[in-house]
């Protein structure tokens, strides 16, 4: 015998054949295995081809989306130095914008609006999307607005009407549609006017106070190197206060933005797909356990332990495989509904294009993913004795060092996996983890029921009762599966309940009279006492009255900002080198503050430095501590400070809060301006307000935080209907699962209800087991879920939205019932053809 | 004559928990080739074990088995596979047929893991013998249980065994349709000259054999040829 060959002489052929064969008989159960995967897939294949083709649009489109080849920009007029640059490089277009009220004369309603006044070139790239067509480039010749459409919408104008802007009305030549460089999303917030920037010094509004900002456009004619000009030129501008962009490194951050929100959709899809994968591990196991006998006898009859293994691997990888190709088509067909899903956050049109590397990734994951959930059950073809066919054994085990190899396998690739999408270790580690503790809390408890259960099994329960409990834990059972596929769908949907709640409840206001809902900015000294009066003659009372003094930093603990500009290894962020702070002076701390460290003083002393009070974020930020000085640039004066104190803020509280706080005595005389805010109890009362403050005051500005909170929680919606849209996946496939999982137990839960008739169960107590054993599962599936997700929600409040968290009871109202509804209905569906037939009929049509 | 089967002090212990159970003790014996030899025995006395160790589906913890001329301790479990292949037929009571494979495809199965080329034609040809051609395209749930046993009876002989082993081969079935099958499989035993070992406590059938080993507690009570026409 040694000298014979040890293989049997059936080549790859016959194993494929015999794998065609038996699945052929298999069909309808490896079809459900199968569709276990292709949701996971399909939103996979989705989320990546769409992701590439964006990236490849924006890349593709980058000058059109700034409309330029680069820009400066700077939010003061430019410095002596920055304007040797502008004028030195020959900027083609300019621009000037800041925030201000609008009326509307024909229905004298007020809006804070974005003014942009722009040069008649701009843009060079793309268009102005303009109604009619001709108003982009005729509103210029004719001094005419053109106005943001859904603005135009809301406040009932047409073109020909007008608009006030300041001291000046301007006739609307036309809607605006888009424009480079602003997406519907940032048009929400302030929409867009745009006017001829000669006509912007008419409008009066150039004064202390505005925030403006100032853009200069060019087009690269002489072929300079960008990259090069960024480098040499944006660290001169950054110690101006001015910024240079390129359109490739503004498209590369755009690019970057929308990448980690597409990481975020692509984990979420890829829960789904370990979902339907923890369905196939636990489908394929019955289903082998099922086909053990069939291993033995053709072990028995001269098949060797690798042509066993290779029939059921085949059959697997096949079904991964057209698993993966239904999904990857049902993916790339979703794909088509993301532009418009996604419509308010891009800032441009989609070209959807088919890439290889999207399909390839559902083609390879669909068979890698089935085969390696599948491993662990496949190995018991391999194990399995011929001696089977003689005498039923317990079933074989795989060595404890195949079963650890195999666990590792799949631990390290959802690490791979993770590290592909998120590249970046220490996430796809913490990813990892969260899965298992999820999957490890989840099964734990899982298990820990069943064992109590037997613990303290009610045997004073009735007999349906009784029964229904003891088929969690049959032999076969499916209640680990059942409860991680039910426990995981509640848990995500829950989650992103919660935190939707909590995000929305952040932003909300509290609904008390003391409470500030419109805010005035930009008041000049001057103004102050007359829109005090105007306020009070309207019956409102005014809540805040707060100076404002505009600075920048100079130097921290004696060092220069350029310096610190330059010192690669320093830690200190650098939006506090180039902000321009917005400073108040007042004697005491607000209800929303709390002193952390120092002392907050009052007043001036009468020597030594000023001591002045810093939110603990911009301490930490600027790296500094009590007792350390900072010299502030207060419009050209150069002041010395101390830190004395250092404050918590709950900026969650929507009040006017400060980063940093002087004394009394110190700033009264500097140029300043003052921001007020006021309750007005309703609507109507603020639009009064509104109508009244801009005919008197064009300057002032006017933030309704009623419509602000409106845009706040519209936008949340649609963030959250597209996480719901890929959350339904999991939940779509945990459904898939569930169906799997029971169907899967069938045959088993069909002999058992045939021997309880023919013993003389009715039928209504056989429908009583089943339900009551589905409901078990229903509620407490649901239930570990979304207890689960509060754990998760408040580590989100603590870690990641610093905000308190209550959370509410629409997930256990609507979620838990809603969920073992489902559960209940499938499970019911599923012996219903028990309920219908006679038990003969059943059993001879069921056996195979 | 040759001897198909030679076992020596064989023994087999099952360990249950703490306790240890010897289902065979010190078995020998042997077959020649193209005889009839039957294993009879009460529930409990290890006929099946024994034949599991004959046929190489299980490994002795003490003795040896020389099947065909090969000492099947010294192969490996993929390398007695072949061994059966070649040269083994199996019957069993419960008939063991694969449930997702239709009769013909049943009955070709052990020629196509040979690699033969003409395993439909051959397979037919039996299935004829067995008097169930018309039924090739069904699967074994669409069968009764003697069409079962006589698909069984087909894949069998399919590889012409050397030896044939039957386990209680008529234990499933009724009376009548239990004589067919046993007619059947001495008439094919005869036409191919296998040698055939039939485990059964049916004493009537053990007596149709050459030789009958009588097995009790494991061990073995009697081993006697019969004068069998």
């Amino acid at each position: 015998m040694s000298d014979r060959p040890i293989t049997s002489k059936a080549d790859l052929n016959w194993v494929l054949k015999m794998a065609w064969r038996d699945g052929r008989a298999s069909g309808k159960r490896l079809l459900l295995f199968m569709a276990s995967i292709i949701l996971g897939i399909a939103a996979l294949v989705s989320i990546q081809s769409f992701s590439k083709n964006l990236k490849e649009n924006i890349a593709l489109q980058s000058k059109s989306l700034m409309g330029a080849d680069y820009i400066i920009d700077t939010n003061q007029i430019p410095t002596e130095r920055v304007q040797t640059i502008i004028d030195s490089l020959g900027a083609d277009a300019q621009e000037v914008s800041f925030a201000s009220m609008a009326a509307f004369p024909k229905n004298g309603a007020a809006k804070l609006v974005q003014v942009r006044g722009i040069t008649s070139k701009f843009p060079f790239y793309g268009e102005l999307e303009t109604e009619p067509r001709s108003a982009a480039s005729t509103y210029h010749k004719s001094d005419k607005a053109l106005v943001d459409g859904t603005l135009m919408l809301q406040y009932g104008l047409k073109p020909g009407d007008s608009i006030k802007v300041g001291n000046s009305t301007f006739a609307i030549g036309g809607i605006l549609k888009s424009v480079p460089g602003s997406s519907a999303l940032s048009a929400s917030f302030a929409p867009t006017v745009l006017l001829p920037y000669n006509q912007i010094e008419g409008t009066g509004l150039l004064q202390l106070g505005s925030r403006l900002d100032y853009n200069y456009y060019f087009k690269n004619d002489q072929e300079i190197d960008l990259k090069e000009l960024n480098e040499t030129l944006d660290p001169i501008l950054n110690a101006e206060n001015a910024d240079l962009d390129t359109h490739i490194s503004t498209s590369e951050r755009l690019g970057r933005t929308y990448e980690n929100f597409s990481k975020f959709l692509n984990l979420v899809a890829f829960i789904a797909l370990l979902l339907g994968c923890v369905g196939i591990a636990s489908s394929v196991y019955i289903y082998i356990k099922e086909k053990l006998r069939a291993v033995a006898i053709l072990k028995c009859i001269g098949a060797t332990r690798k042509q066993t293994f290779l029939i059921y691997l085949i059959q697997i990888a096949g079904m991964g495989l057209v698993g993966g190709l239904i999904g990857t088509i049902l993916g790339l067909v979703l794909q088509q509904s993301f532009p418009v899903l996604l419509q308010d956050f891009l800032p441009f049109t989609v070209e959807l294009s088919i890439d290889i590397q999207p399909i390839l990734t559902g083609l390879l994951l669909g068979v890698f993913m089935s085969v390696l959930f599948a491993l662990l059950p496949l190995m018991g073809t391999w194990y399995v004795s011929p001696l089977q066919v003689l005498r039923i054994q317990e079933g074989p085990l795989a060595p404890r060092k195949t079963i650890l190899g195999i666990l590792a396998g799949i631990l390290l690739f959802i690490f791979g996996f993770s590290f592909w999408l998120l590249r970046d270790w220490r996430y796809a580690l913490s990813f990892v983890m969260a899965i298992l503790v999820t999957f490890s809390v989840l099964s734990g408890i899982a298990a820990l029921f069943m064992k109590m259960v037997k613990k303290f099994f009610p045997s004073s329960w009735g007999f349906c009762a009784r029964q229904s409990l003891l088929n969690l834990f049959r032999p076969n059972n499916q209640t680990m599966t059942l409860l991680l596929a039910i426990g995981v769908g509640s848990f995500l949907i829950s989650t992103l309940y919660f935190t939707k709640d909590m995000l929305l409840a952040k932003a909300s206001l509290e609904n008390s009279s003391d409470n500030p809902n419109i805010i005035l900015m930009d008041v000049q000294t001057d103004q102050k006492e007359a829109v005090i009066n105007s306020i009070a003659s309207t019956g409102l009372k005014i809540l805040d009255n707060i100076p404002i003094i505009t600075m920048r930093v100079a130097n921290i603990k004696g060092i220069p900002v350029n310096t610190i500009r330059k010192d690669t290894t320093s830690a200190i962020k650098k939006w506090v080198l180039n902000h321009e702070f917005r400073v108040t002076y007042r004697d005491s701390l607000l209800p929303t503050e709390k002193l952390i460290s120092g002392e907050f003083i009052k007043k001036i002393p009468s020597e030594g430095l000023v001591p002045i009070s810093l939110s603990d974020n911009l301490a930490r930020d600027a790296g500094v501590i009590v007792g350390d000085t900072l010299s502030f640039n207060v419009q050209g004066v150069l002041m010395k400070a101390i830190v004395g104190s250092i404050r918590q803020i709950d900026w969650a509280r929507m009040r006017m809060n400060f980063n940093m706080v002087f004394p009394l005595g110190v700033l009264e005389s500097a140029p300043q301006f003052h921001v007020l805010s006021t309750n007005s109890p309703n609507v109507k009362t603020s639009a009064k307000l509104q109508r009244e403050l801009v005919r008197e005051f064009p300057n002032v500005s006017v933030l309704d935080l009623r419509q602000v909170l409106l845009l706040v929680q519209g936008i949340l919606n649609k963030i959250s209907w597209v996480i719901n849209f890929m959350a339904f996946f999991s939940i779509l496939t945990g459904i898939i699962v569930l169906i799997g999982s029971v169907r899967t137990s069938k045959y088993q839960r069909i002999k058992e209800s045939v021997l309880l008739r023919t013993l003389g169960a009715k039928n209504n107590q056989i429908l009583k087991i089943t339900a009551l054993e589905y409901l078990y599962l229903g509620v407490l599936g649901s239930g570990i879920g979304i207890l689960l997700s509060l754990v998760s929600s408040q580590l989100l409040a603590w870690f990641v939205f610093d905000s308190p968290f209550a959370p509410s009871w629409i997930p256990f109202l609507i979620l838990l019932p809603g969920i073992t509804v489902i559960v209940l209905l499938i499970g019911l569906g599923n012996s219903r053809s028990v309920l219908n037939s006679p038990p003969l009929q059943i059993l001879r049509k069921e056996g195979v | 004559m040759t001897k198909i089967l030679n076992v020596h002090n064989l023994g087999k212990t099952y360990v249950s928990g703490s306790r240890k159970l010897t289902v065979l003790d010190d078995i020998s014996f042997d077959v020649d080739a193209g005889a009839t030899f039957s294993i009879v025995g009460p529930s409990g006395s290890g006929k099946t074990t024994l034949l599991g160790l004959c046929a190489g589906l299980d490994k002795a913890d003490s003795g040896t088995v020389e099947l065909c001329g090969t000492t099947i301790e010294t192969l490996n479990e993929d390398e007695r596979a072949l061994l059966r292949n070649l040269k083994v037929g199996f019957i069993f009571q419960d008939f063991q047929l694969l449930p997702t494979l239709t009769a013909l495809e049943n009955v070709s199965v052990p020629l196509e893991l040979q690699g033969a080329k003409n395993a439909r034609e051959i397979a037919i040809e039996l299935l004829q013998k067995v008097g169930l051609a018309d039924r090739s395209h069904h699967y074994p749930s669409q069968l009764s249980g003697g069409e079962q046993q006589r698909v069984a009876l087909a894949r069998a002989f399919s590889n012409k065994p050397s030896i044939l082993f039957a386990d209680e081969p008529t234990g499933n079935l009724d009376e009548e349709t239990g004589e067919k099958v046993v007619q059947l499989l001495f008439e094919l035993n005869k036409e191919t000259g296998t040698t055939l070992i039939i485990v059964t406590h049916d004493l009537d059938l053990a007596k149709r054999t050459q030789h009958i080993l009588r097995l009790k507690g494991g061990k073995i009570l009697t081993n006697q040829a019969m004068n069998v026409s």
